[in-house]
């Protein structure tokens, strides 16, 4: 008996009992959905994880200095010259000062904003662009210039539609000339990057609490050059506090690393815990299985007395099961696909199930039905055509 | 073509043995039509399982064209069944769910037989019992005669040389009893060897040679005119 026979009698049986079949399906159905639908939506919330730190810059290497005890003995000078004694290891470095709940006023009207200081390199290392003006220059900083680069919403709140460049902002009570407006990075609201000023690094520190620049950016040539530019900060900095504790330097790679770890072994309990439905599926159909078997024995006596070997009646069994358990696991792929659309959307992730997975599932239904089916096939094979005819 | 030495088939060896066949020696050749008679418990149900190759003997031979069949596997013994033998049941035995076309078509299908000669062979079987015109009826729309000829067109389909009819009219009146014999005399007339099983002396007359069973044992072989005026 050939393959094809099989499916037609195994179709045939499914048909048969269609109430039946579904109800055996089910416990597939729903181990298959669940495991696209958890992995799916974590990956795709992964997914979203790095590529928001990507867009940060995983090749950053962000610098934070304690000093010890209260005691700093680095200069911002020297900090930069650090990178550019390394060119083959830094693309580019700058001081970062950040002054969140800043007063920025023009004429009357007056908004809160976030001023960040750095030098000319901040807006590579940030991917920030001028749309009209120009960007702080290296003139700037070393004159202590009191200009500024302002974003979208602050030239939008304060300006109106007239030019904001070469007018001069109070910033937490400073005149700052404007030199330039960025890009606009989001959607203009005042939540936005959009609400920023821009001033050098130089005079931000004179608006920052303790009047001293306490955090850089460097930025790493490649990733495999972030390790040996990590160890060049760190020796320099140890060289000179000689305690570990007086300053920190970190990376984000490490930490896309451990958020990716985490997304992954939460994808892999959550699907342990759909494999269990999975197991519990499996023996649904082993049950029914069982029962068919047992209700056909007739037909299995009649099939073995005019020439069915055993091998005839272990196939027709098997494909049965491995079509229901297979039928289950396509109905669970679509029925995973769409409620992974729907709770990704839901949820704001990036959706979308892997094609891995669509065949990894199906090839784990199959399996289940060869798994599961072959025992109760094994049985019916077995059964011997006098006892078998005689039963009722 | 069949020959029984000395069969026995023994049931729970030891204390409370039940000796089915105790010893039975016949053989049957090639084109004959033999009753094989008993009262139900003699042995005959036994004797079919084993001539029919559903069964081995506990001890003795079992030749059927001279190989020894008490020494085939499950799959040799299938292939046995599917080729050799064709059975037609008391009870039938035709699968309820498959319609009487599927029914005929499964012993060539065990055989390989490809599609495209199937059907033809399928239909002239059909076409042999007259019900050639009743191909998708299921078993449970037809009569017990007319299923009683799905399962002779079954038996037939794949050509087989010998036939065994296990109480082919034990569940069928009168009327439509004797057409069953008459067509398993048409059978025999056509060259195919009968064995057929019955506790009915009057069945049993159709046969050429009537072989008596009793508590496991041969009791009587003798050869007899059939005398199908009984079928009039």
């Amino acid at each position: 008996m050939n393959v094809y026979q099989c499916l037609k009698l195994a179709l045939k049986s499914i048909s048969g009992n269609k109430m039946r079949s579904f109800l055996t399906m089910l416990g597939v159905i729903i181990g298959i959905a669940s495991v696209i639908t958890l992995v799916s939506v974590v990956q795709g919330f992964s997914d979203d994880m790095v590529s928001a730190f990507d867009s940060i810059g995983t090749n950053n290497i962000t610098v934070t200095l304690n000093g010890r005890g209260g005691n700093m003995n680095v200069k911002p000078e020297e900090m930069l010259r650090l990178a550019d004694d390394n060119r083959d290891l830094f693309t580019s470095v700058s001081p970062t000062v950040t002054i969140s709940g800043a007063t920025v006023k023009y004429g009357s009207s007056n908004i809160m904003s976030v001023v960040y200081g750095g030098n000319e390199e901040y807006a590579k290392i940030k991917d920030y662009a001028v749309s009209s003006g120009r960007f702080i220059s290296y003139i700037d900083t070393s004159n202590r210039n009191y200009v500024c680069v302002i974003g979208t919403y602050v030239a939008n709140e304060l300006f109106g539609t007239s030019n904001p460049i070469g007018k001069i902002l109070k910033i937490n009570g400073s005149a700052y000339t404007i030199i330039g407006i960025l890009e606009e990075e989001g959607d203009s609201t005042e939540t936005s990057t959009d609400n920023m000023v821009i001033i050098p690094y130089s005079v931000a520190s004179r608006l920052a609490r303790n009047g001293r620049i306490t955090s850089y950016t460097y930025v790493a040539a490649d990733a495999e050059s972030i390790e040996p530019a990590k160890t060049v900060i760190e020796d320099y900095l140890y060289d000179i506090f000689e305690d570990e504790d007086a300053y920190n330097i970190s990376n984000l790679s490490a930490l896309v690393d451990q958020i990716t770890e985490l997304t992954d072994t939460l994808a892999l309990v959550l699907a342990g815990i759909a494999a269990i439905s999975l197991l519990v599926g499996g023996i649904g159909i082993m049950n029914i299985m069982l029962v068919s078997v047992t209700e056909r024995t007739r037909e299995i006596g009649i099939r073995k007395a005019i020439g069915g070997k055993q091998r005839d009646i272990l196939s027709q069994f098997v494909i049965e099961a491995i079509i229901t358990s297979g039928l289950g696991g396509v109905i669970g792929i679509i029925v995973g696909a769409l409620l992974s659309t729907i709770l990704a959307s839901l949820l704001g992730v990036s959706g979308g199930v892997s094609v891995s997975a669509v065949i990894l599932s199906f090839s784990v239904s199959v399996l289940i039905g060869i798994l599961f089916g072959y025992f109760p096939a094994a049985k019916a094979a077995k059964l011997n055509p006098i006892d078998a005819l005689r039963h009722d | 073509m069949i020959e029984l030495i000395d069969v026995y088939k023994i049931y729970d060896e030891g204390e409370n043995e039940v000796r089915a066949l105790d010893g039975v020696s016949f053989s049957i050749a090639e084109g004959e039509f033999v009753a094989i008679v008993g009262k139900s418990g003699s042995g005959k149900s036994t004797c079919m399982n084993i001539i029919g190759a559903l069964d081995v003997p506990t001890r003795g031979t079992y030749k059927l064209n001279g190989t020894d069949v008490s020494e085939l596997s499950d799959n040799e013994l299938a292939t046995i069944r599917n080729k050799t033998l064709g059975f037609i049941f008391q009870q039938y035995n035709l699968i309820s769910k498959n319609n009487i076309y599927e029914n005929v078509e499964l012993p060539l299908i065990y055989q390989g037989v490809p599609a495209s000669r199937r059907k033809e062979m399928v239909i002239n079987s059909l076409d042999r019992v007259g019900l050639a015109d009743r191909l998708h009826h299921m078993p449970n729309q037809l009569s017990g005669g007319q299923q009683q000829r799905v399962s002779i067109a079954r038996a037939l389909a794949a050509n087989p040389p010998v036939i065994l009819a296990d109480e082919p009219t034990g569940a069928l009146d009168s009327k439509t009893g004797k057409d069953v014999m008459k067509f398993l005399m048409q059978l025999h007339e056509s060259g195919k060897t009968i064995i057929l099983i019955t506790h009915d002396n009057s069945i049993a007359e159709c046969a050429r040679r009537i072989i008596r069973i009793h508590d496991g044992k041969v009791i009587s072989d003798i050869a007899n005119v059939p005398k199908p005026e009984n079928l009039e």
